[in-house]
């Protein structure tokens, strides 16, 4: 019995450092990320990805590459729960990702080209929802 | 006319047709024979109509993924909050 005040103490603050660890972090852009975009050497592809505009250096292939296993795990999460296939909800949010993208950076425009974003709308898939 | 025959260990053959020389049975295995014969002339006469070609293009499969408007629409909400609630992959 004596020994049931610690042990409590210590479950409580082991369930408060997991509760911790398992909230979403929301942690910003990686910055070699950030930096890419800026410089327009990654671009919003139509299809809900990232695409290299120029070829890209080893480690930034690296991250983006994770960056876009990541966004297929939660494309496919979502989907299931839409009920909708990874490719239209990868789609859809590639419309979104796509109206996103602030001055300067790149995206695909329908045709497949790269195309740079100006403060006008972007041109997009006569399919993306507008807005 | 009924004849009796010598049937080995087994009851006599008395009915007509177990004899071979019933009208009725005779007519129907001329029947028979003739629809046989018919099908047999029908399916060479229909052989002579059936002609396959080989393609002359490769048969391609379209494996474009076809998405429908109204689907982006209705995923619209939900992928506008999926990008806001992960802005360190958008």
């Amino acid at each position: 019995m004596f020994l049931s005040a610690p042990l409590i103490r210590s479950a409580l603050a082991l369930s408060l450092g997991a509760l911790v660890l398992a909230a979403p972090a929301l942690a910003q852009r990686d910055p070699a990320y950030a930096a890419a975009r800026a410089a327009g050497q990654v671009g919003e592809k139509a299809d809900g990805y990232l695409g290299f505009v120029v070829p890209p250096s080893a480690p930034l292939k690296a991250l983006v590459e994770d960056l876009n296993i990541k966004r297929k795990a939660v494309y496919a999460q979502h989907a299931q729960a839409q009920h909708a296939t990874v490719e239209e909800y990868a789609f859809t949010a590639g419309c979104l990702a796509i109206a996103r993208t602030a001055p300067g950076e790149k995206y695909q425009a329908p045709d497949g080209t790269w195309a740079t974003r100006t403060s006008a709308p972007p041109q997009r898939d006569p399919r993306c929802p507008a807005g | 006319m009924t004849r009796r025959e010598l049937t080995d260990r087994a009851s006599l053959a008395t009915t007509l047709p177990m004899q071979g020389d019933s009208k009725r049975g005779r007519f129907r295995g001329l029947t028979r024979m003739a629809t046989a014969g018919m099908l047999v002339a029908g399916l060479l006469a229909m052989g002579g109509c059936i002609s396959v070609n080989a393609p002359d293009k490769p048969i391609v499969i379209e494996l474009n993924i076809n998405i429908q408007q109204e689907v982006v629409y209705r995923l619209a909400k939900d992928a506008d909050q999926t990008i806001a609630q992960n802005p360190e992959i958008f």
